[in-house]
């Protein structure tokens, strides 16, 4: 089969979204993951959710479900449990997944389908105008806002992690790289993979801007030191390698989650493949179910009748022998 | 008034304490008067609480087969003091009421689970008959009817039943009151006991302890019968005329959740809601399903986080090509309405099984109602196309359970099952049901070639406008045929499209999939009409699980020679106008018959044909319509009242 190139996996499709906005950084990342990966195009499958990035899957030239607000998660698992051969990625804004879809984020946690999530955190509300969204901080008063925020912000690394995903990793919409690998190790995962990017809103969220990300207004230096740093150059292993890791573990990575202004994580945070994915979870009852997923069985034959029989259900029902 | 049964038939109740055995006890009843050659119709009602509350099951034995319940008792089985409280008063006069003996000086006021209003009720009828407010008292009652008590000590046949099997932990044991119950009853009615060990030995098969015990139960009960009281005189006696070969005995649930087997369904997912819950849980424990080409077929069933869930799930398996269902109630159709429109919008087959009960809010949780029609067909916010077909008993929920799902590829929208409480925890006995169907999956293809003249983007046109609204569907990982979904107004190729244009012609292709639905559907499954020719003038319209109340109250009305006929509406949504206004062209007095408050249908059938509906029964007092009373309310209206609208409130 002939190379996949870059371009293979994008559409012609006009993008609307604002000039600068960091939805074209993820969505680079995921077009140069699939083709770095060379998944067929017809194997892959986005799912999205409503907002500005509800919109990915039209740029991206595989098959695209642009599914209700809040709800991409129940959508993609029922696509990739009916057929496991799929490679499903599921992404969406903060809102969507942490707001609206929040349930669904928890319940997902506790099924473990093989799935990636990105979530496209940039703090507001975009495409309704600029409404704080469930990551905004308490108090802080962005463009749209006429008083400042008076919920307080989700945490969406300890909600996953307490929620039972399996892949927790945080990457940042303007280092494409460093998305684009995490985005490869997330589809690579066995599980449920949630990686959280921020994102800019250069029309919106005049807080957390690029210029703040890159250090501007960082107190005590002079030059811009970016207040994102990489994890894994400190040495942080988030793999578990076995189930006696995971306490320890899971206080560290409460302490990222809440590490925020100055110096900021980004990285795979955790990673743990020894819980038995949904797939798995099924085949325990269903041993046939990888090979003979409800998508690969024949209902009915040439002549349209049901493969099925129902005979052995009825006798145990039937009044006399 | 009441309505008189045929000879050969009888009408019985067991009541007891939810979590008491009520449940199994008329299970094995109602297989043994099956096994011994009677139809069967059964009705369950229990309060929305785990245990202790008063729960009773409903038996109509006949030698004709039985779609509906009366509202006289031939027999009442108790083993509490609440059943005969409550019930006392429906016995027939001439029926038999079997008790606890050591019951009978219990108060009214004694009895905590008798709610208030009830405990008013039943206070006010003793007293108004100059009677005791002890149990006692509604024995006289029913004495005073010509009513036979019998009087059962079952302490102490338990303890007789302990030293038997030499077993003294009598709290363990006394859980086999049930079965003594239902074992002194068949005694009476002159039932082979060898029917009842066999029922017994089919239920409790797989646990020999549970078996010695209840078979011991059952023997001494009999015996004890027999012995004690010379049973050769009572009135409600019964003979069995055939064998029941090849039948079932089966409840809708499970009649519904057999057929989406047959029918392919090979993924549904559900939250947990009554009177839903019990279909998916059958479908779990049937989850590996045998094929005639020898491979290994099966069923996922996913258990959601909600309904919003389990219907989204459902879409996305649905893209797979994967026949997927969800099965819910009226509270979690509500959550649904949303992804509704949007496998409307995407052309998605997809089916749900809506299991109605008593509205509106969590409404009467347990109870039945036909209150969501209207709702149903309006779910979800703008134009978009749905079926819904409604089945009227446990073996059109059968049969029908594979039709929606022809409905929903042949049209490629989303098709509501509607069914109800009535229809689903009722048991029946049944012809075995027939293999013989037909799949139909429309233009639905696993393999396609490259589209030479591909969409504007240069993609797969799956909404591709053309002569049929109708489109070829492939699944998700199809080669060649790359496609996008959106909840956004789409192209042909599935993306954005706000042109006005663009609007129009998807609207267009959307919307007359009604109208060739309409076309293509079967007259059969529009409307069945029964007891009816062109020459009728009275005319009674329903929907749904009425439709064995209404049918054996109209032959009992032909036998009186007044003839009424009945039309049946099946398909509700798109609603087939031509097919009713024929129906009802000589037609000149028509009653809607609804278990809702607002007569739905009827207001359908004033909306599409442009008729009135001279007379309305209605119902919604969460207690499904008996025979009896639509034939009362029949009776009255064909004798002249002045009431138009007719109000039922029969059942306990």
């Amino acid at each position: 089969m002939a190379e996949l190139k870059l371009a293979d996996y994008k559409t012609t499709v006009h993008n609307d979204w604002c000039p600068g906005c960091g939805d074209f950084g993820i969505l680079n990342a995921i077009q140069m993951a699939l083709s770095e990966m060379q998944i067929p195009r017809h194997k892959a499958v986005i799912f999205s959710g409503i907002g500005c990035s509800g919109k990915t899957p039209h740029f991206i030239n595989v098959y695209g479900i642009h599914t209700l607000h809040g709800r991409v998660l129940p959508f993609a698992q029922g696509a990739k449990i009916a057929n496991p051969d799929l490679e499903i990625i599921a992404v969406g804004g903060d809102g969507d997944g942490l707001g609206i879809g929040a349930g669904h984020f928890v319940g997902a946690g506790r099924k473990n389908v093989d799935i990636p999530y990105l979530i496209f955190n940039n703090e507001v509300y975009g495409l309704t105008k600029g409404q704080a969204s469930p990551t905004l901080r308490l108090g802080e008063k962005t463009k749209s806002l006429v008083t400042p925020n008076t919920s307080n912000s989700v945490n969406p690394i300890a909600l996953a992690l307490v929620s039972g995903f399996t892949f927790i990793a945080r990457s940042y919409s303007y280092d494409v790289k460093h998305l684009k690998d995490t985005i490869k190790r997330a589809i690579t995962h066995k599980g449920l993979a949630f990686v959280d990017v921020l994102q800019p809103c250069p029309t919106y969220d005049d807080i957390h801007t690029r210029e703040w990300f890159q250090g501007k207004n960082k107190p005590g230096s002079e030059k811009l030191i970016p207040r994102i740093y990489k994890i894994e150059e400190s040495g942080y292993d988030g793999i578990i390698h076995d189930e006696s890791e995971v306490n320890k573990k899971m206080s560290k990575i409460l302490e990222f989650s809440s590490e925020w202004g100055d110096r900021i994580p980004i990285g795979i945070f955790y990673q743990n493949e020894l819980v038995p994915s949904f797939h798995e979870r099924i085949a325990q009852n269903i041993n046939d179910y990888f090979e003979r997923p409800p998508s690969h069985q024949e209902i009915s034959d040439a002549e349209k009748k049901p493969t099925a029989r129902i005979d052995k259900i009825l006798d145990k029902l039937q009044i006399n022998d | 008034m009441s309505f008189s049964d045929n000879a050969n038939s009888i009408s019985w109740l067991i009541g007891g304490p939810q979590g008491s055995g009520v449940d199994s006890a008329a299970n094995i009843f109602a297989k043994t008067c099956a096994k011994e050659g009677f139809h069967i119709f059964g009705k369950r009602e229990f309060y929305s609480n785990i245990k202790g509350e008063h729960s009773y099951f409903t038996i109509r034995i006949s030698e004709k087969p039985v779609n509906s319940h009366l509202e006289d008792v031939n027999m009442l089985v108790s083993f509490d003091a609440e059943t005969v409280f409550r019930h006392a008063d429906k016995v027939s006069p001439n029926g038999v009421i079997i008790y606890d003996s050591s019951l009978a000086e219990t108060d009214l006021d004694e009895v905590p689970t008798i709610d208030f209003e009830a405990n008013k009720r039943i206070g006010k009828l003793l007293q108004d008959s100059g009677l005791s407010q002890k149990l006692n008292g509604m024995l006289d009652l029913a004495r005073s009817r010509g009513c036979t008590v019998y009087g059962l000590p079952y302490y102490e046949m338990i303890e007789a039943v302990g030293r038997n099997l030499d077993d003294p932990k009598l709290s363990k044991l006394s859980r086999v009151v049930n079965v003594m119950a239902i074992s002194a009853s068949l005694s009476l009615l002159g039932i082979k006991k060898d029917m009842l060990i066999s029922a017994i030995k089919d239920v409790f098969g797989s646990k020999p302890k549970l078996l010695s015990s209840n078979i011991e139960a059952a023997e001494h009960a009999y015996s004890y019968i027999n012995t004690k009281f010379d049973a050769k005189n009572i009135k409600c006696k019964i003979t069995p005329k055939a064998v029941l070969k090849d039948y079932v005995l089966i409840s809708g649930s499970q009649a519904a959740a057999i057929g989406k087997i047959l029918g392919g369904c090979r993924l549904q997912t559900y939250y947990p809601i009554t009177p839903a819950s019990d279909e998916s849980e059958f479908l779990e424990s049937n989850q590996i399903i045998n094929q005639v080409d020898g491979k290994r077929g099966s069923i996922i069933v996913v258990q959601t986080e909600d309904e919003i869930a389990a219907i989204t799930m459902a879409i996305g398996a649905a893209l797979t090509g994967v026949r997927t269902a969800t099965a819910t109630s009226g509270p979690g159709f509500s959550l649904m309405a949303e992804a509704l429109g949007w496998a409307g919008m995407n052309e998605v087959p997809l089916v749900v099984t809506m299991y109605q009960r008593a509205g509106p809010s969590t409404g009467l949780p347990t109870r039945h109602e036909q209150g969501d029609l209207l709702f149903t067909i309006n779910a979800g916010h703008g134009d978009f196309p749905k079926i819904v077909l409604a089945s009227g008993d446990i073996e059109e929920a059968f049969y029908d359970s594979i039709k929606v799902f022809n409905f929903a590829e042949l049209y490629q929208l989303p098709v509501i099952h509607l069914l109800d409480k009535a229809i689903s925890s009722s048991i029946q006995t049944s012809k075995r049901f027939s293999n013989e169907l037909k799949i139909e999956r429309g233009r639905f293809k696993r393999d396609i070639d490259k589209d030479p003249s591909p969409g504007t983007a240069g993609h797969f046109r799956r909404f591709k406008l053309e002569d049929s609204p109708i489109s070829t569907r492939v699944p998700l990982g199809t080669e060649n045929a790359i496609f996008w979904n959106t909840g956004d107004e789409h192209t042909e190729e599935g993306h954005i499209s706000e042109d006005p244009e663009n609007r129009n012609k998807m609207m267009d292709k959307r919307m007359k999939k009604l109208e060739l639905a309409l076309e293509n559907i079967a007259e059969d499954d529009k409307a069945a009409c029964y007891n009816f020719d062109s020459s009728t003038k009275n005319v009674v319209i329903s929907w749904g699980s009425t439709k064995g109340a209404i049918l054996e109250a109209l032959e009992k009305l032909t036998e009186e020679g007044s003839k009424l006929g009945f039309i049946q509406v099946r398909l509700l949504h798109p609603f087939p106008t031509g097919t009713i206004k024929k129906f009802l062209t000589n037609a000149r007095l028509i009653i809607d018959v609804e278990m809702n408050y607002s007569s739905q249908l009827g207001s359908l059938v004033q909306q599409y044909t442009g008729r009135e509906i001279d007379f309305k029964i209605v119902k919604y007092n969460g207690r499904p319509m008996s025979t009896t009373e639509i034939y009362i309310a029949l009776k009255a209206i064909l004798s002249g009242t002045n009431e138009r609208r007719i109000v039922l409130d029969g059942g306990t």
